[in-house]
């Protein structure tokens, strides 16, 4: 058999995905506006249909293909897994939303695909060259799908500091990564590994191509000193946009950063730890205090995107297997809040009307009881409060940063959760406490209710039960990373 | 001719070589001369008229009498133009024109530079005639000569496409960019000519070469009618003169590369004639007076219409003849084309 | 001793760094457009010394002669005040300033010839004269690297979408000719022929007959 048919069958997924992408482009052309649901379901199909690809061509073994380009490991099938889910759920919760706002396109769809598609090939990066398309894709996509509702003057301010900013990160890393190449002469990750062990390489110069590439990366998680995009970009950005941007790419986020830190320069931990440190804690306390000064949902909500980035990277720079399977757990978690989190946004906004203050909550039990349970669950779980998912992802990796010796910066840790949870436990009062400024009843359709009420559920569920994701991921980490 | 060599030494390359670049730009100069006769005869034929025969027997001279008319003639400066880009623009008009011919060769030894990637260093330079147009259009500091080059621009860029995705298919089958060897796949009689397996690629290379060279019908970055010269409205004298020297000799270059890639270059039609450089002045000819009956024949198309043949007709043309061409040299009959 | 591939290099690389130079000096927009122009081709001559003739051509071709183009197109349209953009500059030199020189002193510390001297990087292999650059790297692209190469036509494709996806608008009131309408017309749908009598039997009206005479 031809090679190249391994290699394809290695990338089924991706093949897949690409495929769909394309034929959803070209079909949507002769579909009546009337019958864009059919687009929908197209792209819908394309994540049931790769997820059960996945899962059909999953080993636990680390497979190579296209001349050792790509990667398929348990890591990179579950962190797809986990993409395809979170991209279907921001389709459910954002098709109201963009039906009202005359974004109910094909492109729409395509866009979500095609950054998907660039998050799955950053997912099963095994060569900078491959890493950094994947994320040239991913973030194409995203600027565009943020600069999609024309009209909107915020939106296209804030997709053009989006762009800025992500083109000079882009080149940041890029400048990063060619430093590395230099030094040691491969694109390869795990050539790039062998090099630094072998000893070769210049010591400083591997330390400026660090520099740079840590830069990069903490610019796409949004990590301080890096986080100033954050902000504009999910307060500017539609809201199923924000949606979008902020949960599934952090997933493709994190297995960059295992790629390129942990497989890839596993031999500088002692270097990149530091960094990461500074990072970490500079992000807790940028997220946690200045969202309490905020009254915007969404730019409230980014403030505390800010400091769970922050938390995550305690995993990371433990440098210990159990702090990448802390972190991976905390990722997940952090997704599925998120996407809950501005779910319920994107169900109170309607045609002309944005629900992104945090007034627009006032009363949210009276108008309905239900919601705002689910609010106050996903709330709960961004507080860390148990017996929430969110409790037991900041318990694990503040668990591991203790175990690797980090006493001090655990005990801060805590602290400024503690402070953090004060805005949160706010929307919660506002809830339950005050009384409603707004009477519209509360429309959605089934499916989002639906998807919105296991969402919620999930926090409390997977809180008292974490067993098993954790499990899901210690298998995928200890897999494919030694 | 040692003799000659020992006189210049260490130089004698570059002597050699510039020697050989003037053996190819008079003559050619020359041609460009005679070819605006020939377009003015050949249109007054078509026209019913007589054109032009006054200086010399049939109008031989007039060509010099034009030249030597501009060349005596001043040199108008508009007072608000960019004075150094507006000099410039008829020079990035003319270079590129010249510096294409290093590579084409006129038969199998008589090229100046054989180099391999004989095509694409073409592609590149052709791509670099437009801006003699627009530093023109924008030096001038005039209203008609900035929509001039405007149009003049987009236009180019747009056909550029088109004449690229053509070139591809002729690589494809020669499996060179070689020029010399592109003709040389073409050998054994006129039926192993690609204008055959490519014909709709030759068809749109041909109509792109008409766009590019901004002649008629494609002819709206000068539009008479409407922005008056176009880009070239405020020159005057010899500046202009470089001007039109510059469309003539990419009229002769377009042609000689029509006549190299798709119609046998010098290979003879039939197998018992010799091959010769004639063979390809005459196809060269042949593309010329094309060019020339084009002119007489159709109306200038609108702004809008070209865009849509090029982007919407040729672009897609060509993709689809390129998969064609793929497809058929994957199949028992691809070594139809060696 | 210099040897006429050194002299062409630092030619070329003092016109490279003369035009790079003036594309953000050059105090008209067009004028730093056209720099840059120059120091593309330039740098493609570079490449060219380096034996890179594909990649050089190709820098001609893309760059040269499609991208620059249509930024020429677009910087010429711009009416860019360019003092109002300079509103501020020396505010921000110092710090700017600042900034920049330590970035420079910081890499030149670590990217000194001592890291990337010639004596690190091994020379490059001399190719014999058959050796085609140009078919070396199709080979390399469409086998060991087509996974990149694919990813990076879907980027395109991704740039198409989007600023098709950002751009387009379907206006009411834009014009739009089908062409083959307008070739499937027939005679009858434009012409009547009517077939009327040669001569009118006029009948002067006053009006008619006064305005003549005015």
């Amino acid at each position: 058999m031809n090679p190249i048919f391994n290699d394809i069958y290695a990338a089924l997924p991706e093949v897949f995905v690409l495929t769909m992408a394309m034929v959803i482009l070209l079909g949507d052309l002769f579909i009546q506006e009337r019958y864009r649901f059919v687009t929908y379901v197209m792209a819908q199909v394309t994540l049931l249909g790769a997820a059960m690809i996945t899962i059909a061509t999953h080993t636990s073994a680390v497979g190579y293909a296209f001349n050792g380009l790509f990667v398929d490991d348990p890591l990179s099938d579950l962190l797809k897994l986990m993409t395809y889910l979170a991209v279907s759920v921001v389709l459910v919760y954002s098709r109201g939303y963009i039906t009202a706002r005359g974004m109910y396109r094909g492109e729409f769809y395509v866009l979500v695909l095609m950054a998907m598609l660039g998050m799955m090939v950053m997912i099963s990066g095994q060569n900078l060259l491959t890493i950094y398309m994947g994320l040239e894709l991913l973030s194409l996509c995203l600027y565009s799908l943020v600069a999609l509702d024309r009209d909107n003057a915020r939106a296209t301010e804030a997709a053009m500091k989006y762009f800025v900013l992500g083109a000079l990160a882009s080149g940041m890393l890029l400048y990063g990564m060619s430093m590395l190449y230099g030094m040691s002469g491969s694109l390869d990750v795990s050539q790039i590994s062998n090099a630094i062990l072998n000893g070769s390489p210049d010591h400083a110069v591997l330390i400026l191509g660090l520099v740079f590439v840590v830069a990069g990366i903490a610019f796409k998680f949004g990590a301080a000193p890096f986080q100033m995009w954050i902000p504009d970009v999910y307060h500017g950005a539609p809201t199923s946009m924000t949606l979008f941007v902020g949960s599934a790419p952090k997933l493709a986020a994190y297995a960059m950063t295992i790629r390129l830190l942990v497989q890839g320069l596993q031999n500088m931990v002692h270097d990149w730890q530091g960094m990461l440190i500074i990072m970490a804690v500079l992000s807790i306390i940028i997220g946690n205090i200045t969202a309490i000064a905020q009254t915007n949902l969404k730019r409230m909500l980014a403030y505390s995107t800010i400091s769970h980035v922050g938390f995550l990277l305690f995993g990371f720079f433990s440098g210990t297997l159990n702090g990448f399977i802390a972190s991976m757990f905390y990722v997940a978690s952090y997704v599925l809040m998120t996407l809950g989190g501005f779910g319920i946004i994107l169900l109170l906004s309607r045609k002309g009307f944005e629900a992104e203050n945090l007034d627009d909550l006032k009363g949210l039990n009276n108008r309905s009881p239900w919601y705002a349970f689910l609010m106050m669950l996903l709330m709960f779980s961004m507080a860390g409060v148990p017996p929430t998912i969110g409790f037991y992802a900041k318990f694990a990796v503040l668990q591991a940063a203790l175990q690797a010796g980090y006493v001090w910066l655990t005990v801060f840790a805590v602290l400024l959760a503690v402070t953090g949870a004060f805005y949160y436990l706010r929307i919660v009062k506002l809830m339950y406490f005050d009384e409603a400024e707004d009477h519209h009843a509360i429309r959605t359709s089934p499916d989002m209710a639906l998807v919105l009420g296991v969402n919620g559920l999930a926090m409390l569920v997977l809180g008292i039960f974490p067993q098993r994701l954790m499990e899901l991921c210690a298998y995928a980490v200890l897999h494919s990373v030694q | 001719m040692d003799a000659i060599q020992q006189m210049f030494g260490p130089f004698w390359p570059l002597v050699w070589s510039l020697a050989k670049i003037v053996a190819i730009v008079a003559p050619l100069m020359g041609a460009v001369a005679y070819l605006t006769l020939a377009e003015r005869k050949v249109i007054g034929y078509m026209q019913v008229r007589i054109g032009p025969n006054r200086v010399g027997y049939y109008g031989l001279l007039q060509p010099l009498a034009d030249g030597l008319k501009l060349l005596f003639k001043e040199i108008i400066m508009p007072t608000a133009a960019s004075k150094k880009l507006f000099l410039l623009g008829p020079i990035l008009a003319i270079a590129p024109a010249l510096a294409a011919w290093a590579v084409v060769p006129f038969s199998s030894s008589l090229v100046l530079a054989n180099v391999d990637a004989s095509l694409l260093y073409i592609m590149a330079v052709t791509s670099m005639g437009v801006y003699g147009v627009i530093v023109a259009g924008w030096a001038s500091n005039s209203k008609y000569a900035f929509l001039g080059s405007l149009r003049s621009a987009a236009q180019i860029v747009s056909y550029e496409i088109a004449m690229g995705f053509a070139l591809v298919g002729v690589l494809m089958s020669a499996n060179s960019l070689n020029l010399v060897k592109i003709v040389e796949a073409q050998s054994g009689g006129f039926w192993q000519w690609y204008f055959i397996p490519l014909l709709p690629l030759f068809i749109v290379y041909l109509i792109s070469g008409v766009a590019e060279t901004n002649r008629a019908p494609f002819d709206v970055a000068e539009g008479e009618s409407e922005i008056v010269a176009g880009f070239h409205v405020e020159y005057s004298g010899m500046a202009f003169a470089v001007f039109f020297l510059a469309e003539y000799a990419n009229m002769i270059l377009i042609s000689a590369l029509t006549s190299i890639m798709f119609l046998g270059g010098w290979l003879s039609p039939f197998p018992f004639l010799p091959d010769s450089a004639l063979w390809l002045f005459a196809k060269m000819a042949f593309v010329l007076f094309l060019f020339l009956w084009f002119r007489a024949t159709f109306p200038r198309y609108r702004y809008d219409q070209i865009m849509r043949l090029g982007w919407k007709v040729f672009i897609p043309v060509t993709l689809v003849w390129i998969i064609v061409i793929g497809a058929f040299m994957q199949t028992p009959l691809a070594y139809l084309f060696h | 001793m210099l040897n006429i591939q050194d002299i062409v290099f630092y030619i070329l690389a003092a016109i490279v760094l003369f035009a790079g130079l003036r594309v953000i000096t050059a105090r008209n927009p067009v004028h730093a457009a056209l720099y840059l122009v120059l120091a593309f081709f330039t740098a493609a001559g570079i490449w060219m010394l380096l034996e890179a003739e594909f990649l050089a051509i190709a820098l001609v071709l893309v760059y040269v002669g499609a991208v620059m183009v249509l930024f020429l197109f677009v910087v010429m349209m711009l009416d860019i005040n360019l003092d109002k953009l300079r509103e501020g500059f020396w505010d921000y030199a110092p710090l700017a300033g600042f900034v920049g020189i330590l970035m420079a002193a910081e890499m030149a510390m670590v990217l000194g010839s001592k890291h990337f001297g010639p004596e690190r990087v091994p020379a490059p292999p001399v190719h014999s004269a058959d050796y085609s650059n140009t078919a070396e790297l199709g080979r390399l692209l469409y086998t060991d690297y087509v996974y990149p190469f694919e990813l990076a036509a879907v980027v395109l494709l991704v740039a198409i979408v989007a600023a098709i996806a950002l751009t387009m608008r379907r206006r009411k009131d834009s014009k739009y000719i089908d062409p083959a309408q307008q070739v499937r017309v027939k005679r009858n749908d434009r012409l009547k022929i009517v077939s009327m009598p040669a001569e009118k039997e006029s009948v002067e009206t006053p009006a008619e007959s006064q305005g003549e005479q005015a």
